[in-house]
């Protein structure tokens, strides 16, 4: 199956693990990735509250880019994937709408080509009987909660392939993969977007509950699809913590990274080493960090 | 305080609603303040007026303290409130229609939040894309808040998560014209 992909600005730098992981999953998975060349940033939140042309002609440029390869989009990150739905529907619904982004695009964009996030193709083109056939290193014992935020689920008329309330694909997944995923009910809970770190002195207070409510449930760590939600989990738990007077020590991991562990690649080239929290020992733990047997490539 | 006769007011619909459902096609009478969207707001907490409340002032037609207001720029956009409405009123876009008409007029009530979005976009406008090491260092300064999450760089950096130089688009001047282009084309318009 080939796909344009879109990688996003955050996959070279804050989520560098996505974009470590995504590509070298994708490979094992048989997808062909075609990394849509000159993408420029989707706008994220940014153009979204400041100026809606802007907010639907910054994405429609690449999914434009895409269209004239013929190619669907596939997009790991979920705060991108929210921008370039949102344009395709934009210009999907309206005549008026498509010819307006498509003067300020000077571009061709009829929305031909669909918009898709990689936990989509992984759950719904590739399935989870797939995913246990090729593991090679079961991640068993691990404890996870599956962690979805808000843009891989909402809204619901733009993220279609997932239930807002109680979403399962990553859950089911895992399962395939060999770990265990926990029942808890902040799955789909927004971590704040920006706020932790634009106004931290209310932003990590949306933080707390969801680090609580994790450990309750009794996960080894969380497990996301957005490079926001992890960067927020991951970078602000210590300083949380403090602030309660307790530890938390739940490591965050990209669906692609633990995918990616099952099926037999190894910790750093998938960037597990380079987690905030530090990742390797739970790993390590659960025996989860063992050359394959065979091996890969 | 005066007394308002919401029935007569939701029948006479105050211009707000009728622009919202004009141009927007969302219709904030059906709104009857059962609270679910309050409830399930992450930010509420922090916010002044409850997105219900935000609802009701603009049924009443006070236009006016719903674009004062601090809730609007709160709103983390997460869309819950959308999505469990039971009437289907869609608050997530009334929060985003008040905030840029909010931003038009000048009326910032959280000034972090309008220097950050707005660093966002001058980096996406000359480089393409975003250059998160260099948002970050802009906006602690900006900000006047220059040793904020200063211990996170050191470790981010070796991390190889921060980078000192930008990425950037070969083609920017696309990028620049699209902006351009945004803006003349009205801006906040939908």
């Amino acid at each position: 199956m080939k796909l344009a992909y879109y990688p996003g600005c955050s996959l070279s730098s804050t989520g560098i693990e996505f974009g470590m992981s995504a590509p070298v999953l994708a490979k094992a998975l048989g997808l062909e990735l075609w990394e849509i060349p000159e993408w420029n940033c989707c706008g994220s939140s940014s153009a979204h509250v400041t100026d809606h042309n802007l907010a639907l002609a910054l994405p429609a440029r690449n999914l434009a880019i895409a269209e004239e390869a013929g190619l669907d989009v596939v997009v790991p990150c979920a705060a991108c994937y929210a921008r370039l739905k949102a344009a395709e529907a934009a210009v999907r619904s309206s005549r008026r709408t498509k010819e307006e982004i498509e003067k300020i695009i000077d571009r061709k964009y009829e929305a031909k080509i669909t918009v898709r996030s990689l936990l989509d193709i992984i759950y719904t083109e590739i399935g989870p009987a797939k995913i246990r056939e090729k593991v090679l290193r079961p991640l068993e014992g691990l404890r996870v909660a599956a962690y979805y935020g808000c843009l891989l689920v909402r809204p619901p008329k733009v993220a279609q392939f997932e239930d807002p309330e109680n979403p399962v694909s990553m859950d089911r997944l895992l399962s395939a993969a060999g770990a265990e995923p926990v029942d808890w009910g902040y799955k789909t809970e927004c971590c704040g977007g920006g706020h932790p770190t634009i106004s931290p002195e209310f932003g990590l207070k949306i933080l707390k509950p969801i680090y609580e409510e994790a450990r309750y449930a009794g996960a080894d760590c969380f497990v996301t699809a957005c490079p926001m939600c992890f960067t927020n989990l991951d970078m602000r738990q210590k300083e949380v913590g403090k602030q309660h007077g307790t530890v938390y020590n739940l490591p965050v991991f990209y669906i692609t990274e633990l995918l990616g562990l099952a099926l037999g690649f190894e910790a750093r080239e998938l960037g597990i080493n380079r987690h905030l929290v530090n990742a390797l020992p739970l790993l390590k733990h659960k025996g989860l960090l063992h050359p394959v047997k065979g091996g890969r490539e | 305080m005066e007394r308002v006769n919401l029935s007569r007011e939701l029948l006479h619909a105050p211009e707000v609603s009728r622009e919202l459902k004009e141009h927007y096609g969302i219709d904030i009478t059906r709104c009857y303040q059962c609270g679910k969207c309050s409830a399930g707001c992450p930010v509420s907490f922090a916010m002044d007026y409850m997105p219900r409340q935000i609802i009701r002032l603009l049924q009443l037609g006070m236009k006016e303290q719903a674009l004062r207001s601090k809730t609007i720029w709160l709103c983390a956009f997460c869309d819950t409130c959308s999505t469990r409405c039971p009437r289907e009123v869609d608050i997530h876009g009334v929060m985003e229609i008040l905030r840029l008409e909010a931003k038009a007029r000048g009326y910032i009530t959280h000034k972090h939040n309008n220097i950050f979005h707005g660093i966002f976009l001058q980096l996406v406008k000359r480089l393409g894309r975003v250059h998160e090491g260099g948002l970050i260092v802009l906006f602690n300064f900006l900000s006047l808040q220059p040793f904020k999450d200063v211990l996170y760089g050191l470790p981010l950096f070796l991390k190889g998560k921060l980078h000192i130089l930008p990425e950037l688009v070969r083609d920017r001047g696309e990028v620049k014209k699209i902006f351009k282009r945004a803006r003349s084309e009205g801006g906040v318009s939908k």
